[in-house]
């Protein structure tokens, strides 16, 4: 009820998606993703209007899909527009308006087959679409959050080899392509757009009507490329407190309320007026270690911090086990994941140990934290309890929500962090290299550096997941980032609501996508 | 002193008070930790990604600078456009404030009306059974936290019941259209103005009745209606209106819980989401605006409390 809370819960979307702390007791980490009721069973069937409630940005947002930065955004950005590829359910990339891309033998130029789509409008997506699009994102002038991730594209020297056909040119050789094309806002806007009033895209569902921080009412697209909808109508309302959409829910005013807590979702698992969907894998919650400074530039205090976590404990208070153990790596069940890599178990003899040798018995260590994304408070309380049994004095120290991100980036020494789903290149590039500008963990390592400019610089599928495997091993033995745990995202439905895919971490695309999703 | 005279005086100070307000918010807003090139930036803190956006919105010119323009917007009525969206601000409070004025006009509609009538009920036997089980009632209202009852109200009549609608999303911006989302609202809206307007009059009532201009009104024999209505009600009245001075304002502000639990876009939510955003013109729009409703508001009262008792409203 408090602002605090109401802001919470509707998070930016970094990279990846907030989390929002998870689950069940009892059904706990073992249980299996996917729905504590019936939703997503069934036959598809046509028609109907599906009102979904969302938290929103208030009377300021937009509809611009290269702004999207909050979950009704992306949800909404997904409905109206396509980009060229997307996240599948293991954030392996997955073609969308694209029908493919085909590299040249030094991966410097790349050829991207359009498939046949029309705009709402009836007009064509070209090759020019596609370059205008980028061309905007890309804009210097312009501060749009997909730039960084396409600004690898050199448009002057890319070009339309015909409307169905774009060559792109790179800056320098890249292997994974597709998770340019997949990047979070690079959608396909029909040439020449700068106005979103009431905006054209090629997506699933056509604009009808909006009113900024309350409500956005969308049609089927007859002609969508990829299946009509289910969904005669889609309508978006915003509703802040996750208790009122709930309610909503609860009252017959939706049939779908987004970003669900673990206790709501505990109190309704026996209640057959509400199905809760619950994806797995969504969210990644840890901490921060800054290896630029004392005291973590001290690897054995690193491994002390590492082993003295109970991990089990973290998932069971902080996520009310909804989610489950990390094993200080990101991207549990994704392509590329080192789960070869043995689970770290807690082991506090080895930690006192570790502490002694690096001199830290009774070190007072601030752990940054603010109520920015759901369990974070706790988790630096339940972390701070575990690490006084092994004698250090680890202090949460509350920042200011709305500035948390930029504060603790510089600032510090540890802090708390989470992320949304995002291929494990893409974590990689933006976090952990010596040039990555939202470097939190001051991870700076030139063999590092070198295994990725390797990696991607390489056609070898086989070999690139060698490299990714070894930067894995380096990170797990050696790095910043200590990862407790993966929340579970939860949505919850009227049992009449079908097709909600339980598959789909945060941020891939079939979570919060509705033309696969139907009313019984 | 004359009516006009004092009115253009207050009007004066008004202006005045509108104006230093909105100094205050703007150094505050300032005061607060980043800006809106920080909060846009989210968790993708890039540095001259922040840089670019902060550019963009002309952050990266000094304060005084950006107040000073936005000020001279101001004078030519022109609040700005939002940080975040690139809309007018304007528009944006247009928006907003139809909800919260149509709410506010609704409670008021309604407690006026049954605020006096229960203090005047109360005041006919003071002592008696009625006014104590009036005042026992309104003030076990009053304890009630707004966002207490306001839950209470959903679980039981929202959910349990289903009588009302326990949200009004999906209404749209006219509320009217559905006007049962505005039950449960009104009634968590009503549960505190009715006590300490009923209180006050009944206090007022009381007193006036023992008055000795009343007693030479019984003695000249003029009735009991005429008595309560017009000779003891006004006098009564006039601590009454700068009350309802008071709760017309905090309504007309937007009452924050009460917009967050029943999911009405008003002028409260989007001063949080603005304050949250570090969305500065429409921080210091809806400030003006806000700043604005109180001057005439209390003006407005002050001079109906003048009229009612001029004795009283002159001494100010």
């Amino acid at each position: 009820m408090s602002t605090a809370a109401r802001l919470r819960r509707r998070t930016l979307l970094g990279g990846g998606a907030a989390v929002t702390a998870a689950l069940l007791a009892g059904c706990g980490a073992d249980a299996p993703a996917g729905s504590d009721n019936v939703a997503g069973s069934g036959t598809p069937k046509r028609g109907g209007r599906l009102r979904v409630a969302f938290a929103g940005g208030g009377a300021t947002e937009s509809l611009d899909p290269h702004l999207a930065n909050l979950f009704n955004e992306a949800s909404r950005a997904k409905a109206i527009f396509d980009k060229l590829a997307d996240y599948g359910p293991d954030v392996s990339i997955q073609p969308r308006l694209a029908l493919g891309w085909e590299p040249n033998a030094d991966l410097t130029r790349w050829r991207v087959p359009l498939r046949e789509a029309t705009f709402h409008d009836g007009r064509p997506v070209r090759a020019a679409d596609v370059l205008a699009s980028y061309a905007r994102i890309t804009d210097p002038d312009r501060a749009f959050r997909a730039k960084a991730s396409l600004s690898l594209i050199d448009l002057r020297a890319s070009r339309a080899v015909d409307d169905r056909t774009v060559e792109f040119a790179l800056t320098r050789p890249f292997a994974e392509f597709g998770n340019v094309l997949a990047a979070f806002g690079a959608y396909i806007v029909p040439k020449g757009t700068e106005s979103f009033d009431r905006p054209i895209g090629s997506g699933p569902f056509t604009f009808s009507s909006f009113t900024p921080g309350t409500s956005l009412l969308l049609a089927r697209y007859p002609d969508y490329w990829d299946g009509a909808a289910h969904l005669d109508e889609l309508e978006y309302v915003i509703a802040n407190e996750e208790s009122a959409r709930v309610n909503a829910l609860l009252a017959g005013q939706v049939e779908y309320a987004h970003d669900i807590s673990p206790t709501t979702a505990r109190s309704y698992a026996a209640d057959d007026r509400i199905a809760i969907t619950r994806m797995a894998n969504s969210g990644l919650q840890g901490f921060t270690m800054k290896l630029d400074r004392p005291p973590f530039d001290n690897r054995d205090l690193r491994e002390a911090m590492f082993l003295l976590t109970d991990r089990q404990q973290l998932v069971e208070t902080v996520l009310s086990g909804s989610g489950q153990v990390g094993n200080d790596l990101f991207g549990k069940g994704y392509q590329y994941y080192a789960d070869d890599i043995p689970q770290r178990e807690p082991d506090l003899d080895r930690a006192r140990a570790l502490i002694d040798r690096a001199g830290a018995s009774g070190l007072r260590i601030p752990l940054d934290t603010a109520p920015v994304a759901a369990g974070f408070v706790e988790a630096a309380s339940v972390f701070a309890d575990q690490a006084r049994a092994v004698g250090l004095n680890v202090e949460p120290v509350q920042r200011n929500k709305d500035t948390y991100w930029r504060e603790v980036l510089d600032n510090g020494v540890m802090a708390c962090f989470r992320s949304g789903a995002m291929p494990i290149e893409t974590h990689i590039s933006q976090r952990l290299l010596s040039t990555s500008t939202t470097n939190a963990t001051k991870w700076m390592r030139p063999k590092f550096d070198d295994l990725y400019a390797t990696a991607v610089s390489s056609a070898d599928e086989a070999g690139r997941r060698q490299a990714y495997g070894d930067m894995q091993r380096m990170l797990h033995a050696d790095g910043g980032l200590l990862v407790w745990g993966f929340a579970d995202f939860l949505v919850a439905t009227t049992p009449q609501v079908g097709g909600v895919s339980a598959d789909a971490p945060a941020n891939t695309l079939d979570w919060a996508r509705f033309d696969k999703v139907w009313l019984a | 002193m004359s009516l006009t005279r004092y009115t253009v005086r207050r009007l004066l100070l008004g202006v005045g008070q509108v104006a230093g307000i909105t100094t205050i918010v703007f150094v505050l807003t300032e005061a607060l930790p980043g800006d809106a090139a920080v909060v846009i930036a989210g968790d993708q803190p890039d540095p001259e990604r922040i840089a670019l956006i902060r550019e963009q919105l002309d952050l990266d010119q000094p304060p005084w600078q950006r107040y000073l323009d936005w000020l001279a917007g101001l004078l030519h009525g022109d609040f700005g456009v939002s940080l975040i969206s690139q809309r007018p601000v304007l528009d944006m409070i247009v928006g907003s404030a139809a909800a919260t004025v149509l709410l506010a006009a609704a409670t008021l509609l309604v407690l006026v009306p049954l605020a006096i009538g229960l203090g005047m009920l109360a005041a006919r036997r003071e002592g008696g059974r009625l006014d104590r089980a009036i005042s026992a009632v309104a003030v076990g209202l009053y304890a009630v936290p707004e966002f207490a009852l306001a839950i209470l109200l959903v679980a039981v009549f929202g959910v349990q019941l289903g009588w009302f609608p326990p949200t009004a999303v999906g209404t749209g911006p006219n509320l009217l259209a559905q006007p049962a989302v505005l039950v449960l609202p009104l009634l968590v809206l009503l549960a505190r103005p009715i006590c300490s307007l009923s209180r006050l009059t009944r206090a007022g009532m009381v007193d006036a009745l023992r008055s000795e201009y009343v007693a030479h009104a019984r003695r000249l024999g003029l009735g009991a209606g005429r008595r309560w209505l017009a000779h003891a009600l006004p006098t009564a009245a006039a601590p009454v209106v700068q009350q309802l001075a008071r709760t017309t304002d905090w309504l007309l502000g937007g009452v924050i819980v009460v917009e967050a639990v029943f999911v009405i876009p008003g002028l409260g939510t989007a001063l949080v989401d603005a304050v949250a955003a570090r969305d500065v013109p429409t921080v210091q729009g809806l400030c003006v605006i806000v700043a604005v409703t109180t001057v005439v508001v209390n003006l407005a009262a002050d001079l109906v409390a003048f009229r009612l008792a001029p004795r009283t409203a002159g001494a100010r």
